[in-house]
């Protein structure tokens, strides 16, 4: 019986020639991540257990993304501790200021991610690194701790279960609007602690910043990691952003699979997840009555180079909807200043956007757009659960980039056709 | 170890944005979320839960984020367990790390609030009222880690020998 691309590189991280579903494995880590929210925590774990370093400085990463630019005396305080601990044990990727983006986006962008790599984190999206063809997957500040510290961490190793796509995209449609589609039809434990794997001609024509928003949702169907194929495409991405050596596994012909999904891509339409769970999904063409107060364009699963293009695409020429707050949010700097060249923001600016800087900020309700009671946003997000946003009476729908823009010229959620 | 609680019910996929709102995640002191646990779906269960309750939920509790805030929060009360169906892949780990016990069990449909439920964690026997339900045993990778202390005393041991 041969093996899943999930399982090679377990195998390969715990020193094992074969491993099998629901073995409990002591594997290497490549890199821990843990970003203004998560570490502090993490850090107080470290005093406690008398570590005096970390495994290696190169591969424990901070990310101040969060809360940041510092939203609270209480954020400056955890943002102050991080950065004082970086500094004590030599952290060569600790981003903050003008060097920080949001974690997803800022670590395959820095090439500290590369196929074949193991990396935990703690923040839940770390799955998003499976775009690459590697494993990641989120934990919490103590099992970070503990990988800092070891340079290991333990792992159950998972199912796997095959996302087969064929067929051609519609036009505006994207890898969030497939992976909305997919939530709609497994549900939010459909995946339940399973490698979520892709394949296929469709899959193999999406960019990479489409498989990133795929691969950043696996949590979202209660997955433990998002995984897709090594293609050209991924190694001219790695080429561009990385230095260190890849390692590329692929998944055996006669690897065993929990479950498989044949999806046909002509079929996926503009998927949009209605409150409170990311798995109500419907398509925007039935939802055209739902008024909206505000549009988030950016985070970790919809901030990157594609999803600007998209919205400005659609948004050139036009006007934000009177009384719409349509906020933009670049995921890190390299994205913020390549927008800026290409004239997007201009065209945003000029249609009555709001920019911000990189920042997870509204998507969690930290700050930077968070809706009074009764308030409604359609957000290029990952959640809508139930206050996510904002008051606990407000609403999240999530879609991918043409939808959430064309909403904002709308005012009601609305398909791109309707305004172009 | 014999647990005897009166039980609290939530429903299906309670998220960890119900269990504490990002919004106070720039604290780390457990009282502090222990206030605000569950706020957007019951604002008044941290002043009305009591010491030695215990929750009792449907499939996927805990989905989400990963915040070991969440685990955190739902301890600071004095809960000693959670039985839910299903618990989310990562809150499982944590709320084991942070000294929360969970048990994978249905017995959402055989209790109502405030009934009282007797829980054996390590053997999973759930008696609630004239029923006695076992539990999914908890695996022994992790009774050994709970056996160690939790993984960051097992940590400090590693480091200290």
């Amino acid at each position: 019986m041969g093996m899943t691309i999930t399982e090679k590189i377990l195998a390969a991280h715990a020193d094992k020639e074969r491993v099998e579903p629901g073995e409990i494995l002591d594997c290497r880590i490549d890199l821990a991540l843990a970003n203004d929210i998560t570490a502090p925590l993490s850090l107080e774990e470290f005093e406690k257990v008398g570590a005096k370093a970390v495994f290696d400085p190169d591969k424990v990463v901070f990310v101040l993304d969060h809360f940041t630019p510092n939203k609270d005396i209480l954020s400056a305080e955890n943002c102050k501790r991080i950065r004082e601990f970086s500094r004590k044990h030599g952290i060569v990727n600790f981003f903050e200021g003008g060097e920080c983006g949001i974690e997803h986006a800022l670590l395959p962008e820095k090439g500290l991610v590369v196929a074949g790599d193991l990396v935990i984190g703690a923040d839940s999206h770390t799955c998003t690194y499976g775009a690459l063809g590697a494993f990641s997957t989120g934990m919490g500040s103590t099992d970070v701790t503990y990988g800092m510290v070891t340079g290991r961490t333990w792992l159950k190793v998972p199912e796997s279960i095959k996302f087969h796509c064929y067929g051609k995209w519609r036009k505006w449609v994207t890898g969030k609007e497939l992976i909305l589609h997919i939530l709609g039809m497994i549900g939010v434990d459909g995946a339940l602690y399973s490698a979520m794997e892709y394949s296929g001609e469709a899959i193999a024509a999406l960019s990479m910043d489409s498989r990133f928003s795929i691969a950043n949702m696996a949590i979202e169907a209660g997955g433990k990691n998002g995984i897709f194929p090594v293609d050209d495409r991924t190694i001219s991405y790695m080429k561009e952003h990385a230095t260190r050596p890849y390692k590329v596994y692929a998944s055996d012909d006669d690897a065993k699979y929990s479950q498989e999904y044949e999806i046909d891509a002509s079929k996926v339409g503009f998927s949009v997840a209605c409150p409170s769970l990311p798995s109500n999904v419907r398509d925007a063409g039935e939802l055209s009555a739902i008024d909206v107060d505000q549009v988030v364009i950016g985070s970790c699963t919809n901030g990157r180079l594609e999803d600007l293009e998209m919205a400005a695409a659609i948004l050139a020429g036009k006007k934000v909807s009177k009384g719409l707050r349509c906020i933009v949010i670049p995921a890190t700097p390299a994205i913020y200043g390549e927008a800026m060249r290409r004239g997007y923001f201009q065209t945003f600016l000029d249609a009555g956007c709001i920019i911000s800087p990189p920042t997870c900020g509204p998507c969690l309700g930290g700050h930077m757009g968070i809706l009074a009671k009764g308030e409604r946003a359609v957000a290029t997000t990952n959640r809508n659960f139930i206050g996510r946003m904002g008051h606990p009476e407000s609403e999240v729908y999530l879609a991918g980039p043409a939808v959430a823009a064309a909403t904002a010229i709308k005012g009601r959620i609305a398909r791109p056709e309707e305004v172009l | 170890m014999i647990v005897k609680g009166r039980i609290w019910k939530f429903g299906d996929n309670i998220d960890t944005d119900i269990i504490i709102p990002a919004k106070y995640l720039a604290h780390t002191d457990p009282k502090v979320l222990g206030e605000h646990c569950m706020e957007p779906l019951a604002p008044n269960f941290p002043k009305e839960v009591r010491a030695g309750d215990i929750i009792v939920s449907g499939s996927n509790f805990g989905c989400g984020s990963s915040r070991e805030h969440a685990p955190l929060a739902i301890a600071a009360l004095g809960i000693p367990l959670i039985v839910a169906k299903t618990f989310a892949r990562i809150f499982y780990r944590n709320a084991f790390n942070k000294g929360l016990a969970l048990l994978e069990a249905d017995i959402y449909d055989l209790v109502k609030d405030g009934d009282e439920i007797e829980v054996d964690i390590s053997t999973g026997i759930i008696r609630c009222g004239e029923n006695k339900v076992e539990a999914k045993p908890i695996p022994p990778f992790m009774v050994d880690l709970i056996n160690e202390g939790g993984l960051i005393n097992y940590l400090k041991k590693k480091l200290e020998g």
